[in-house]
Order: C-alpha cells, then sequence, then structure tokens
C-alpha cells in the first residue's frame, strides 16, 4: 500500500494536477461521507473517485483500509485521515491529517473519532479506481517483474483507454522480457478494440509473440461469424503459431523437468551409494542426515537474519558448508560409535540405522519443534530465467542441477584422482586383501562414511530450497533415493548418474499422462522389470568380488 | 526342541487361548478380571505375533529380509474388510447397501470385484490366497531373475510404497486413505458386543498356535533345513543341487500368507484398516519386532511382536514427547548388544547362569558374529 | 541346534505374560467422589507426519486446561489432563480412544485432526457413548452424536472463499483450478466446491480438478499445467493441499512467474501455524479462507494471542513466544471452555447430559462470540478471508456480518438431508 502512495504521488508531482483542486462537488461528496448511509456514501465515493485526482485516490485507499475518521456529531463533522497510533498516558492516541493535501491537524484521542468503516460494499466501489491506477502506476515501478505483472494484467483487462499508456511505456522499456509483456499487452488491446484491420494485424502480432494469453481472444475471434474471412484466417494462422510454440515450449519444459528431477536424486543418492557400495551399509538414517543439513542451513540463516542482515544473501554460501560438516561428523560419530561393529550384516546395519534415524528424528522435534521451519530462499535463488516466451527455468533448480553436477564431479576427483580415493577403491574390492597391505581400513570407513553423510548434508541443504524443513524430511527421499542406488548398481557413480537421469527423465515424461500417483507406480514395475534384465543394477559388480 | 519346552509352549497357549478369555468373562469387581479393553488389545498383539511367525521364517530360517510384508497384512485385512463393509448394509450413514465412501464418491454400483466379497467362504478364501498369490506373482519375479540380499529388501519396500500409494487413490474404490471403516457386524454377530470380541480374540489365539504349529512343522521338515542352508550360503545350495529360487519362493508365499490371516483378524477387532498400515514404515517395524524378539527363534519372533507393540501401546502413554527416542534406542541396542534378540539373550544369560551355580567351567557361548544367529553344524 | 535349555527361560516368560496380562487389567481407581480430578482424554499426534499440526492443539488445550483449572476447576474439581500420543498411527488412535475411555474413564477427549483419525475413532466413541470435540475444519457429511465439531463445514469456509474470488471485488475471476490432496477432505471439498460453480453457471471446461499424493514435493508438471489454464487471465487456484506439500508449490508457482495478482491462490489449509515454517516470500498476497485469523482486532483476541505466547514461554516449547494461533487452535481452545460451561450447566459430568447442555451454548471466543448450533452438534462461526503477509499473518480483507450456519450436509451435494439429534436422531432425510 505504501508503495502504492508513493508512486500516486510522484504521479501527482510529475503531472500538472488535473485542474481545480478541491472541487465543490468532492468536498460535497466528503462530507456525505460521515453520514452513516450506505447509499450516499457509495455515492460519495464515485464522485471522489471521478476526479481521478492522485490525491482523492490516496484518500480512497485511506478510506478502504479504514483509517477514515469523523471528527465530530452530525453535519458539522470533519472528515480527517488517521496515522500513526499510539497510547500517551492511559489513552490511545492519533495523529490525524486533512483529507485531502494532509495538513497535520495534530494528535487527538482515539474516542474523540468515530471510524468511517469501509464495508464491503464501499471497498467493491473504491477497487476500481484505485485498481487501474495501481497497474498502470505499476508500469514505472523499478522492478521488472512488477512491471511485466502490470503489463499482464493490462493485456487481461484489454481496456482501450490503457492503449497510449502501454505505448508510452514501450517506448521507454529496456528489459526484453518487460518489453515482450507489454507489446503482447497492446495487441491485446487492439485485438479486443480495434477494428477489422487493426485486429488483423493485432492477430498477427500476437501469432508472432507466441502469447499464450491470446488463445482464448484468437480462438473466439476465429470462430466469429461476424469477422471477416480474412480476420478469420490471420486468427487460425496465429492459434496454430502459437499452439507449435506450445508444444516445443512443453516439450523443452519436460526435458527440464525431469533433468531437475533426476538432480535431487543424484544428489540425494550419490552418498547413499558410495556408502552403500564400499561398506555394504544400508543407511536408513541417509534421510535423517539430509534433514541435519537442511536444520543447519536454518540455524545459519538464523544467524545471519541476527548478526549480519546486509549479508543476508550470502547465508546459503556459507550454509553449504556448514550443513556439509555438521552431516559428516554425525556421520563419523555413528560410524565409528557403532556401525563398525556390524559389518558384513548388511541386514542388522539397515535396523541400527533405523534406529538412528528414530533417535535423530525425534530429537530434531524436541529440540525445533514439530512443526516445519522457515529457511527463506536468498534473492539470487528466487525467481528464474526466462529461457523463451512461456517458459521460466527456475534459478534454484538450475542452481541444484549445478550442485549436483559439481558434487558428481568432486566424487569422481576424489575417488578416481587421489590416494585416498584409491584406498576407499581398495578397500571397496576387497578390504582383507587392503588391509594386508597396509591400508588403514578403519579410516577409511569413517571417512567414506562421513563423505557420504555430509553430501546427505549438502543435499539436505539444497532441498531447502524447493521444499519443507521438518524432522520428517528424509522420510520423502528415501525410498526413491534407494530404487536409484538399485537401479544403477551398488556403489558404482556412474550407475548413480545413469539410474537418476533415467529414472528422473521417466517420470516426468510419464506423469502428464498419468499423474503423479502412477507415475511413480509404474517407475517402480519398470525398476522391477529392469532387474530383471539385469539382478544387480546397470554396473553390476563382476567376477569374484561379485559374491562377497 | 525338548520335551520341557513343549510343556512350556502348551501352557502359554493354553493361557492365551483358554485362561485370558476366562479370567475376562469373570465379574469386574474380581481382582483378577482381564477387561474388554485388555483383550482388544492382546488380541490385536497376537494378530501381530501371526505376521511375525511368517516374517521370521522368511528372514531368521531363509534369510531373506522383506520391507514390504505390511502389503501382505493389508491385503488380508482389506479382504477381510471388504466383507464386514458389504455386511453392513443399510445401516451405514447413508442407508445405502453401498459401502458409505462409494457413495461419497458418487459411485452407483458395486465395482465387479467387490462382488466376491459377499460370500464369506470366498472371503475367507481369499484372505490367504489373494496375499499368497501376490507373494507369488512378485517372488516369481525377483527370485527367478536371482534378486537377492539387500536388492530384494529395498525392491520390497518399493513394493510397500507403491502399495501405499495405489491404496491411497480413491479410484481404486477401496476408501482411499480413510480405508475401511465402522464395520457393524462379522458373520452375523454384532462387533460392538464383548463376547464377540472375545470370539475374536479366541480365534486369534487358535490361529495363533496353529501357525506356530505349521512354522515348527516346517523348520522341522527336510525343506526346512534347506532353508536354513540357504540363509547361510545360498550359493553352496545352488552348487549342491537344489533350486534355492523354488524354496525361497515358497517360504515368501507362505509368509504372505500368514501375514493375510493376521491382517484379517486385525481388521475386524482394530475397528479400521487403511493404507497406512501397508506403507514403508509399519513394514520396517515389523520386521524391527522379529529382531527385537530374536531371529530365528519362532517363540523370539511371538515375544518380539508382542513386546515392542505392548511398550509401544505403554510408552506413547507414559511418555508421549519421548517414546521414539526410547523405540530407537532399543532397536540399536538389541542390535548392537542381542543380535539374536530377547530371546537369545535370555537364553545365553540363563547358560551362563546355571553354568555358575552348577560351579562347572562351561564356556559360554560365543556372541553371534554374523547375521546368523543359529549355524548348522 | 543351540546346546544350552531355553525351559528356564520360557518358564519366566509364561510368568510375565501372566502377570502382566493381570497387572494390566487392575481396575482404575476412580470411585472417589467429591474434589476428585476430573479426567479428560487429549487425544492428539505428537510424532510422526501430523505432529507438524497437531502438537499446537495439544498445547492450547492444556492452556485452556489450565485457564480453567486456575479459576477453580469445573464444579469445583480440577481437571486432569490424561494427554496421549497416537503417534500419526491411525490404528493407534482407536487404541487410545478406547483406552481414554475405557481404562481411563476420562469425561471427554479433545482430539484428531485427520479426517481419517475421526474414522478411526468414532465407533469407539459411539460405542462407548463417549465424547469427543473435534476442532478442524472438515468435510462433512457426518452427524454423530458422540461428536461435537467446533471446526468449519464445507459452507461455512469453501463456499465463502470461492464467492469471494467471484465477486467484483475479489477480482471477478472465471476460471478455477481445484488442486488438493488425495483424501477425503479435498475430494468432498471439490466435489462441493464444483457443484457450487456449475450452480453458479461457471461453464464446466472452465473448472479443472486435480490431486497429489501426500507429501507430494514435486510440482513442475502441475504448475505448468496451471500456467497453460490461466494463459488468458481470470484464473484461480482454489488449493486444498495438505500442509507438507506447499512450501513447494508455492515455491514452483512463483518461481515459474505466476503471481497472486493474475492467478490468487485461495487455500483451505494453510493457517498461521503453518506460516510458520515456510518461506512467506512466495506466498504473499494469496488467500486463505478461515473463521478464524490471529490479526482478527479484538480484546479477547489479543488476550487470547498473549496467553498462548506466554504459555509457550513459560513452558519452554519450542518457538516460545513466536508461537502463533490459528484457526483449529482457537477451535479446541474454546471447545474446551464449551464443554466447562456445558457440564456446569448440566450440574453432571455424565455424557448425555453434558451433550444436551452444549446445545446453543455460547462463548465469547477470540473470534468473537461463537454458538453451538441448536440441533447438529457443530457450531456458528464467522467466516473470514485474510491476504498473507510477509510476516506469516494474514491481513483480513473480508468478514461475513455474523457468524454463519454450520450446515454439515452441503445444499449443493445434499440437499435432501439433514443432521438433528433433538427432533430426528442425526441424519435426516428432509421431505421435498
Amino acid at each position: 500500500m505504501k508503495r502504492l502512495f508513493l508512486l500516486l504521488f510522484v504521479a501527482w508531482l510529475a503531472a500538472p494536477v488535473a485542474g481545480h483542486a478541491q472541487s465543490p462537488e468532492a468536498l460535497k461528496a466528503l462530507t456525505e461521507l460521515s453520514i452513516d448511509d450506505a447509499d450516499k456514501r457509495e455515492a460519495a465515493v464515485q464522485a471522489l473517485g471521478n476526479t481521478r485526482d492522485p490525491k482523492w485516490l490516496e484518500f480512497l485507499g485511506a478510506l478502504r483500509d479504514g483509517n477514515v475518521y469523523a471528527r465530530g456529531q452530525g453535519t458539522a463533522a470533519e472528515v480527517v485521515v488517521g496515522g500513526a497510533k499510539s497510547t500517551k498516558g492511559d489513552q490511545d492516541v492519533i495523529e490525524v491529517v486533512t483529507a485531502y493535501d494532509r495538513k497535520p491537524l495534530g494528535t487527538v484521542p482515539v474516542s474523540s473519532l468515530t471510524e468511517i468503516a469501509a464495508d464491503r460494499r464501499l471497498r467493491i466501489a473504491i477497487k476500481p479506481f484505485l485498481d487501474a491506477d495501481e497497474t498502470r502506476g505499476q508500469l514505472a515501478n523499478p522492478d521488472a517483474e512488477t512491471r511485466r505483472g502490470a503489463a499482464m494484467k493490462l493485456g487481461h483487462q484489454a481496456a482501450a483507454s490503457a492503449a497510449p499508456v502501454v505505448e508510452a511505456a514501450i517506448a521507454k522499456e529496456t528489459n526484453p522480457h518487460v518489453r515482450h509483456a507489454l507489446e503482447e499487452a497492446l495487441a491485446l488491446i487492439r485485438l479486443a478494440n480495434g477494428d477489422a484491420a487493426v485486429r488483423t494485424l493485432a492477430a498477427q502480432s500476437l501469432g508472432g509473440l507466441h502469447s499464450f494469453d491470446a488463445l482464448s481472444a484468437l480462438q473466439k475471434l476465429a470462430a466469429d461469424p461476424a469477422a471477416s474471412r480474412a480476420e478469420r484466417d490471420t486468427a487460425t494462422a496465429a492459434i496454430r503459431q502459437i499452439e507449435r510454440w506450445g508444444l516445443l515450449v512443453r516439450t523443452v519444459e519436460t526435458v527440464f523437468q525431469g533433468a531437475s528431477l533426476a538432480s535431487i536424486l543424484l544428489l540425494m543418492s550419490v552418498g547413499l551409494a558410495v556408502v552403500f557400495g564400499l561398506m555394504g551399509v544400508i543407511n536408513m538414517a541417509h534421510g535423517e542426515l539430509m534433514a541435519l543439513g537442511a536444520y543447519s542451513t536454518f540455524v545459519v540463516q538464523n544467524l545471519f537474519r541476527a548478526r549480519w542482515p546486509e549479508w543476508f544473501d550470502a547465508y546459503f554460501v556459507v550454509a553449504l558448508p556448514v550443513s556439509f560438516i555438521v552431516a559428516a561428523v554425525v556421520g563419523v560419530v555413528l560410524e565409528r560409535g557403532v556401525i563398525r561393529r556390524l559389518y558384513g550384516r548388511p541386514l542388522e546395519t539397515l535396523l541400527l540405522t533405523w534406529g538412528a534415524s528414530l533417535i535423530i528424528q525425534q530429537g530434531l522435534r524436541l529440540w525445533f519443534g514439530a512443526a516445519n521451519v522457515d529457511v527463506s530462499s536468498p534473492r539470487w535463488l528466487s525467481g528464474g530465467f526466462a529461457l523463451m516466451t512461456g517458459l521460466t527455468l527456475p534459478f534454484n533448480r538450475l542452481f541444484i542441477i549445478a550442485l549436483a553436477a559439481v558434487s558428481v564431479l568432486g566424487m569422481y576427483g576424489l575417488l578416481f584422482r587421489t590416494d585416498r580415493g584409491l584406498t576407499i577403491r581398495a578397500v571397496t574390492q576387497n578390504r582383507a586383501m587392503s588391509a594386508c597391505l597396509g591400508v588403514r581400513a578403519g579410516v577409511v570407513d569413517a571417512l567414506t562414511f562421513g563423505l557420504g553423510a555430509g553430501l546427505a548434508g549438502l543435499a539436505g541443504c539444497a532441498l531447502t530450497q524447493i521444499g519443507n524443513v521438518g524432522p520428517s524430511l528424509g522420510q520423502n527421499y528415501i525410498v526413491d533415493s534407494f530404487m536409484v542406488v538399485v537401479t544403477g548398481g551398488v556403489g558404482k557413480l556412474a550407475g548413480a548418474i545413469l539410474a537418476s537421469a533415467g529414472l528422473g527423465l521417466l517420470n516426468k515424461g510419464i506423469e502428464p499422462a498419468l499423474g503423479a500417483v502412477f507415475a511413480k507406480v509404474a517407475i517402480l514395475v519398470a525398476v522391477i522389470l529392469f532387474l530383471q534384465r539385469r539382478p544387480a543394477g546397470l554396473f553390476a559388480t563382476r567376477g569374484r568380488g561379485a559374491e562377497a | 526342541m525338548r520335551k520341557p519346552d513343549s510343556i512350556a509352549l502348551i501352557v502359554m497357549g493354553v493361557v492365551l487361548v483358554v485362561v485370558l478369555p476366562a479370567l475376562n468373562m469373570l465379574p469386574p469387581s474380581s481382582p483378577l478380571h482381564v477387561s474388554n479393553f485388555t483383550l482388544n488389545l492382546f488380541g490385536k498383539f497376537l494378530t501381530y505375533a501371526i505376521l511375525a511367525l511368517g516374517l521370521d521364517l522368511l528372514w531368521g530360517y531363509t534369510g531373506v529380509l522383506s520391507l514390504g510384508h505390511g502389503v501382505f497384512f493389508g491385503l488380508g485385512a482389506y479382504a477381510m474388510g471388504m466383507h464386514l463393509m458389504l455386511e453392513i448394509g443399510t445401516q451405514s450413514v447413508y442407508q445405502n447397501a453401498l459401502p458409505d465412501f462409494m457413495v461419497w464418491n458418487q459411485v452407483k454400483t458395486l465395482p465387479l470385484f467387490w462382488w466376491p466379497f459377499r460370500s464369506g467362504i470366498f472371503t475367507i478364501v481369499a484372505i490367504v490366497a489373494v496375499p499368497a498369490l501376490v507373494g507369488l506373482a512378485f517372488g516369481f519375479l525377483a527370485f527367478r531373475s536371482r534378486i537377492r540380499g539387500v536388492y530384494f529388501s529395498i525392491i520390497t519396500q518399493a513394493l510397500a510404497l507403491s502399495a501405499w500409494l495405489v491404496f491411497n487413490r480413491n479410484e481404486m474404490n477401496l476408501g482411499g486413505t480413510n480405508g475401511l471403516a465402522d464395520f457393524k457386524t462379522i458373520f452375523g454377530f454384532k462387533l460392538n458386543q464383548a463376547s464377540t470380541q472375545r470370539g475374536l480374540y479366541v480365534s486369534t489365539a487358535l490361529a495363533l498356535v496353529a501357525a506356530f504349529l505349521l512354522c515348527r512343522w516346517i523348520t522341522r521338515t527336510r525343506a526346512g533345513k534347506v532353508l536354513v542352508a540357504i540363509r547361510d550360503s545360498e550359493t553352496r545350495v545352488l552348487f549342491s543341487g537344489y533350486a534355492p529360487a523354488n524354496y525361497k519362493l515358497f517360504v515368501f508365499v507362505v509368509s504372505a500368507g500368514l501375514a493375510g490371516v493376521a491382517g484379517a483378524l486385525y481388521a475386524p477387532q482394530v475397528g479400521i484398516i487403511t493404507p497406512a498400515k501397508m506403507g514403508v514404515l509399519p513394514s520396517i517395524e515389523m520386521v524391527v519386532w522379529v529382531a527385537a524378539g530374536g531371529r530365528g527363534t519362532l517363540v523370539g519372533a511371538v515375544l518380539g511382536a508382542f513386546g515392542v507393540n505392548w511398550m509401544q501401546s505403554w510408552l506413547t502413554t507414559s511418555y508421549p514427547d519421548l517414546w521414539l527416542l526410547f523405540l530407537g534406542v532399543l532397536f540399536m541396542s538389541v542390535v548392537l548388544f542381542f543380535p539374536d534378540g530377547v530371546v537369545g539373550a535370555a537364553a545365553r544369560a540363563t547358560a551362563h547362569c546355571s553354568a555358575l551355580l552348577r560351579r562347572t567351567v562351561t564356556p559360554m557361548p560365543a556372541p553371534m558374529e554374523s547375521a546368523r544367529p543359529t549355524r548348522l553344524p | 541346534m543351540l546346546a544350552y535349555t531355553r525351559r528356564d527361560f520360557l518358564k519366566g516368560t509364561l510368568a510375565t505374560s501372566a502377570g502382566l496380562a493381570a497387572g494390566l487389567s487392575l481396575p482404575a481407581i476412580l470411585t472417589a467422589q467429591g474434589k476428585e480430578p476430573v479426567k479428560i482424554g487429549v487425544l492428539h499426534s505428537l510424532s510422526g507426519t501430523m505432529a507438524i499440526s497437531e502438537v499446537s492443539l495439544r498445547d492450547v488445550v492444556l492452556m485452556a486446561v489450565d485457564e480453567v483449572n486456575a479459576k477453580g476447576g469445573v464444579m469445583g474439581r480440577k481437571i486432569q489432563p490424561v494427554v496421549v500420543d497416537p503417534a500419526s498411527n491411525w490404528d493407534l488412535f482407536a487404541e487410545k480412544a478406547k483406552q481414554l475411555l475405557l481404562q481411563d474413564k476420562v469425561a471427554v477427549v479433545f482430539g484428531c485432526w485427520t479426517s481419517v483419525s475421526r474414522k478411526s475413532v468414532l465407533p469407539v466413541f459411539e460405542n462407548n457413548n463417549g465424547l469427543l470435540f473435534y476442532p478442524v475444519q472438515y468435510e462433512g457429511e457426518e452427524c454423530s452424536k458422540n461428536v461435537f465439531y467446533t471446526g468449519a463445514t464445507p459452507n461455512q469456509q469453501l463456499i465463502p472463499g470461492a464467492e469471494y474470488l467471484m465477486s467484483k471485488e475479489g477480482g471477478a475471476y472465471k476460471k478455477f483450478y481445484l488442486l488438493g490432496t488425495d483424501y477425503v477432505f479435498p475430494r468432498t471439498a471439490n466435489k462441493i466446491l464444483r457443484a457450487f460453480l456449475v450452480a453458479k453457471g461457471v461453464p464446466k471446461e472452465n473448472i479443472e480438478e486435480e490431486y497429489t499424493p501426500f507429501s507430494h514435493q514435486d510440482y513442475q508438471t502441475i504448475v505448468g499445467k496451471i500456467k497453460r489454464f490461466a494463459g488468458g487471465g481470470g484464473a484461480c487456484v482454489l488449493s486444498t493441499i495438505n500442509g507438507d506439500s506447499n512450501v513447494p508449490f508455492y515455491k514452483e508457482f512463483a518461481n515459474q512467474g505466476l503471481r497472486s495478482e493474475n492467478a490468487p491462490i485461495m487455500a483451505y489449509s494453510v493457517a498461521e501455524d503453518e506460516l510458520r515454517g515456510m518461506d512467506t516470500s512466495a506466498l504473499v498476497g494469496h488467500l486463505a479462507a478461515w473463521n478464524y485469523f490471529q490479526s482478527v482486532e479484538s480484546p479477547a483476541n489479543t488476550k487470547f494471542v498473549k496467553a498462548f505466547k506466554e504459555y509457550a514461554k513459560k513452558n519452554n516449547l519450542p518457538g516460545g513466544d513466536k508461537r502463533v494461533t490459528d484457526d483449529p487452535m482457537e477451535a479446541a481452545y474454546f471447545g474446551v471452555h464449551i464443554w466447562k460451561q456445558a457440564v456446569e450447566k448440566a450440574k453432571s459430568f455424565e455424557v448425555d447430559a453434558v451433550r444436551k447442555a452444549v446445545y446453543g451454548q455460547t462463548f465469547a471466543a477470540p473470534v468473537g462470540t461463537i454458538k453451538m448450533h441448536e440441533v447438529n452438534h457443530h457450531t456458528y462461526r464467522p467466516v473470514l478471508i485474510g491476504e498473507i503477509l510477509k510476516n506469516g499473518q494474514f491481513k483480513i480483507i473480508s468478514r461475513t456480518k455474523g457468524n454463519v450456519e454450520p450446515e454439515p450436509w452441503s445444499k449443493y451435494t445434499s440437499p435432501d438431508k439433514g443432521c438433528d439429534w433433538v427432533k430426528h436422531q442425526g441424519t435426516y432425510q428432509k421431505k421435498a
């Protein structure tokens, strides 16, 4: 609301005020407002609104928000606008200003005023006056998204009177996306209001702009018997153009959605796959380690909010390593404390880690409360990148794709390009032999488990940007990650990548047709059938190691 | 098993089947009276014990860990529930012969797959047959292609997830999330009467005894020995000329059938069956009962199911905020310190004590070092 | 087989199991009269998936109990709450309800959130003639003698929300995307909404309906669909998405470029307590319909909000004085007071007497004076539409003049049915 006032104020400064400031009609209307008669009040609002004077519009805004009061009684009452409330002594007082030019009238007790309540009927009367100005005013807003939103709204309303405003805005606009929206709005307005020639041109340009918003209007035109043949043909051609574009958009969209889902699956299952492959540990607490990562992000965010609010947007950069470390430390403790006693008994580690997951879950619930906690997206992760007309790629999803890629590359580098990686692979292949050759298997175990847990923490941190943060966060994802691991082949990095890509794309490919539930079920059936061909996943361990 | 053990088992069976219901029939003022609530609660635990027996046969004896047994339990319960729903007839809220949720879903005629459940006999067959057939199909696919170990566990987990998702759908005409509830009668007996509940309890206890005897018989046959051999080394069994897949499939089907029976007895005693019972978490919990009680011993499975659930009942009332922590710690310590469950630990303790009493030097049984609680010589 | 015997062990087991059975059966000592505290049950999940919503209800019920006890209790007897945790497990709900009624012999139970939990305890309450106060808005089509519904019926929430969006003031929307989680409340809600919209002349092709499973996280596909549906403007979303899935949904909605000005979401299941755990930036400007908001301006509400924050702080509840109040919490809160008043009117804790005393009972609730219905076990409440603000609160943009009468049977879907426990036996057929 404040912004609106500011805008109106700016507009009022910029343009010479339309004639006489306080016309007698307006003043008469003002006094009528104080009378408790719904009809008169509505008429008064109409009169004030019709002046199109920004100051009166501002007044109407105050009226809608319940900040207008009558001072005094009966016909002698004066209509004033209230400001900040405070308490002086034992009574509530309020600053008041005059209705039109906001001259301060001092502070008076609230009890001396009668609120002119804007009931539903009054608000309905006020809204169009404010809206028209609000939307048009928004065309000059410094925020591009707001401008684009306003342009879309004007296009939907398609009021003839808005055309010059939009034209002017096009001339000034530098942002291509907003410009596109403005052009679309202009064409929509012309389509709705112009004569036959203008309409044909507008239809053509809408087709060129790939305007989804215009589809219903164009369809109407194409079926309109009153329109000329040329017009109808142009409209039909434009529709075809838009629909072809739509098909393209939908294809790209599905691929992107699949890639996004795949990156999430990958991020979650990389850690799981490594731990699974190296130690044969089915880590049921993997989901809870993700939750730990997410809660670490939450804590870091709160710290920034309290200590360094000006650096708030940077919190996420700090949260990434912190969540990795927190989860990794818990992972190492878990491994050293309990899991190492159970190597070679995969089914029992499953129970053990399930017990651990219960404890972590309930611990989080007791510490942070059962309700979800709020993790804000930094500004650079909100919104999206407009790839093409009708398709916006959200930044948070792009970020997760990048993060997944980096994590996998990092893992690859670590496993295949460092000495430590060599020992990890050695222990994976043959624990006893490695130990004989002097590899300290225990240290390798702890490090690997820590690494897997840390990756889970990282995934949890990334997930805060698209989902909830709550104690049972992990449960939503755990089965999906297991499916990826099984399909890919236990402990195989390449398998995890291929499997998550395959499952992600397949899921998103069939979801529009089958719906979310049956898409998931179909995936399961596909995995079972796939395992018929390859019972140990895509990349099975071959040779002697296979039976170990 | 030796004779005294059998006597102990018989006494236990008699207590469950005869003594408890008899005590329930005493007047409430009597100090020995067992309340309807307690009997009903025990009835529920006994159904879990039936399921645990089957699971133990599969996991404890054959070494195949299923994380999807909630599905078979649910199938049995749904089969029974469908019959009970149809028995309600027009006493329902909507006073329509169709189950309430169908009226609500604007289903006008009874879907075809509901028709046979009008018959009580069909229902009783279906209770075992439906889970067993699903188990057969699933197990056939899984074991034929030699999906084993953790792969099998995870696939069964995915089965639980899918079943949960599918049964939650309203389009399935199985009541969606709310499942089947508000049963009025079972084979004509009013469910809200204490005598009916007592009858159900006795049937459950008898079913448990029968299931126990069946499982014991299986483990003592030649096939039972093969099962344990599969657990200990599947490859060796394969090379010895047996087909492990067939044995595993057999056990899987038996345990699915037992789970179905358990579910069918569960539904009328609890009064509701929902997809939540067949999800991932309940299925894991079932495994935990067996683990806590003691794998590879049938008594352990029964005690585990009974004990863990009784504890859950108690903790959720006494320590509502902390019971999950208790549960978590319990499972971790069971796995770490009593890998053969309560029964194993107790047995070891008694052996130790009697050794001390006799003042003879008997070596302590070594703690288990592998997933195999008992090894064949 | 192992070399050692299990005999001794088995004997021990037998002894314990028999003893255990006997121990459980000891009759509860509840014969004392007079100043003995009266027990009430609190049946809300404190763990599992529903804990996120239900823990706050337990807190507010206990606060109300403290209030009553501080003023001398009910008929001179202090209230002693028995809190149990059904752990979001539906069969545990039934078991716990039985335990509360049969073992603890509580006078009344405050509890449940989800429809399925209510359905699972319903037979227990009906068979044992217990009394349940159910504080959450629900799908209606139920009329139990043993339940008082203090939350909204469909006509007290769904229809006013849709009506607002159709009004000139609300934006005169013409296309409606009904999106919900796949369970009974959204299904019924959308059934009623669809009937209502069709009755108001909205063409069928302008109504789209879609469901997602519980805890669905990936809304990419659906938001894409909404975007295409909203092409051309005039479209809004009526959302009955359940708690957990809301954040991913709203975030995806905002990130794909949809804005509340052009396509607002009217939520029926998002209240302040859920907003507490959400990044609200993506939700600002979207709407919700409820019977109470924390931002209601009235002395009673100021007192209520303050009392709750203090209660949370004093008892070291997570969140402390940052805790908020919302509609179901208000309903749970005044439920306790309504029960107390009814007991005092009936001068008895006996269920049937209390039940009759509840009819027509009024209470100065935080939102204003609410009233229990004279015959149908539901509650007269006002309907409010709120706009989500950055701070997780609602700006109230519309409020009905007075209280709206509850209709357990919607007149749009079941015009022939009514609920009346005075002249009829619950659900009855209306004469044509």
